[in-house]
């Protein structure tokens, strides 16, 4: 029975603390077994050894070459160059999406290039800019999707901790947010059923599982009913890109975080006619792209965020 | 000094009548008729067109869109780039229902007469 099978250790490992933001990216590290383990100090260093560390980044759009950031992959290589100089090596990364901005084989060519400098593994769902082809997310399925459910969702698990995947940029409606689609949420059930109210569960997917801005479409139509298969367990963690900034809510047992984009910002709900991107002066760029920590205290749910920019 | 004014007269009545004749030919067939896509929305919002006409989209955003209608009602664009335009020719009367298939806050309607 490996450590991640014991009912215990996952009790004790159910605090998900988020360490470091890097660049673009985001680290996070999940520890356990930190409430119970304090006073023992043996067993705060077999916690220590049993943390886990990942990197978020989204929003590459490569091949954006407009006015607002004419080198997205420049930028992106700088992000990937962060990656790579933190002192403690993420265990992998996950990336949510628009890796491309047109579907293009060469935008996704120049991305695993400068990506695989990170020598992680990477867990990918699209954006809606990566399923733009003409055969409608073909590129992106034999690139990324190739052992993954339907559009491309998938679940993993990593130190005891439940990592899922889902794609909300499908089969979008009239007038309406993100979608999940019936499928993927029937899915999603079974996934979660038979595990352990103790798991922590993080869940990612391109565009916002909360509704951030309606009129924007900063939403996803199912997204509560997604949530409502998660109900029972006491630690779940949703990252989402999309809007290129952070965004973050708590609602009891759930911490909802957005990301920041590695090629442009976009503005804040409601303060542009439109959520297009983004054009600030050149020495403010990397300021929008920036960068923040984020811890979790024992004993509470909320994750504490510190944002800070990338270039000061 | 009359003659270049009466020249110009003549082509002027000249172009007029063929000008003339290519509304009519336009309005048989039904007038073109573009939208534009700007901030995120589709202007102007309602065309009214007749059947028959070429409906133009081009996409003035620095992101992509596409043109998909409710239903399938009409063949879907491809995703349009910057400045990329789509044409579809509405040759059946009816209200037609469309969005923007990557931002579906967006939509817009083609009413296409007899």
């Amino acid at each position: 029975m490996s450590e991640f099978d014991n009912r215990d250790g996952i009790n004790r490992r159910k605090v998900l603390e988020c360490m470091t933001w890097c660049g673009t990216g985001v680290l996070w590290t999940i520890a356990g077994g930190v409430p119970h383990s304090l006073g023992i100090m043996g067993e705060a260093q077999a916690a220590e050894t049993r943390s886990l560390s990942f990197l978020q980044i989204s929003d590459s759009h490569v091949g954006f070459d407009k006015p607002a950031n004419p080198n997205a992959l420049g930028t992106l290589e700088e992000a990937i160059t962060k990656v790579n100089a933190l002192p403690q090596k993420p265990a992998f990364m996950i990336h949510t999406g628009d890796i491309s901005h047109l579907s293009k084989e060469k935008e996704f060519d120049d991305a695993d290039h400068i990506i695989s400098q990170s020598r992680l593994d990477v867990h990918y769902v699209p954006g809606e800019h990566d399923l733009i082809d003409a055969d409608q997310g073909k590129i992106y399925r034999e690139r990324y999707g190739k052992a993954a459910k339907g559009a491309g969702w998938y679940s993993f698990d990593a130190n005891g901790v439940h990592f899922i995947g889902l794609v909300n940029v499908v089969n979008l409606q009239a007038g309406g947010l993100g979608n999940l689609g019936a499928e993927q949420l029937e899915w999603l059930e079974n996934d979660v059923k038979g595990r352990s109210a103790s798991s922590p569960i993080v869940l990612f997917a391109h565009i916002p599982l909360w509704t951030v801005y309606q009129d924007w479409g900063w939403g996803t139509q199912d997204g509560a009913q997604a949530l409502s298969y998660l109900k029972k367990f006491g630690s779940v963690t949703v990252l989402n890109g999309h809007i290129h900034q952070v965004m973050q809510k708590v609602e009891g047992n759930v911490t909802f975080h957005t990301a920041r984009s590695t090629a442009f910002p976009q503005p804040a709900p409601g303060t542009a006619p439109s959520p297009g991107p983004l054009k600030v002066p050149d020495d403010q760029l990397r300021k929008m792209l920036g960068i923040a920590n984020v811890t979790f205290k024992q004993n509470e749910q909320r994750l504490a965020i510190i944002d800070s920019p990338l270039q000061a | 000094m009359l003659r270049p004014i009466i020249a110009s007269s003549v082509l002027g009545a000249v172009v007029g009548s063929v000008l003339a004749a290519g509304v009519l030919f336009a309005r048989a067939e039904g007038t073109p008729a573009t939208v534009t896509i700007d901030n995120f929305s589709f202007t102007p919002a309602t065309v009214t067109v007749k059947a028959g006409t070429t409906v133009t989209w081009t996409n003035k955003d620095d992101i992509p869109h596409g043109v998909g209608a409710t239903n399938n009602a009409f063949k879907k664009s491809p995703a349009l780039d910057t400045d990329d335009s789509y044409t579809f020719t509405f040759t059946t009367p009816g209200t037609y229902q469309y969005f923007c298939y990557l931002h579906p806050k967006m939509v817009g309607t083609i009413v296409v007469e007899q």
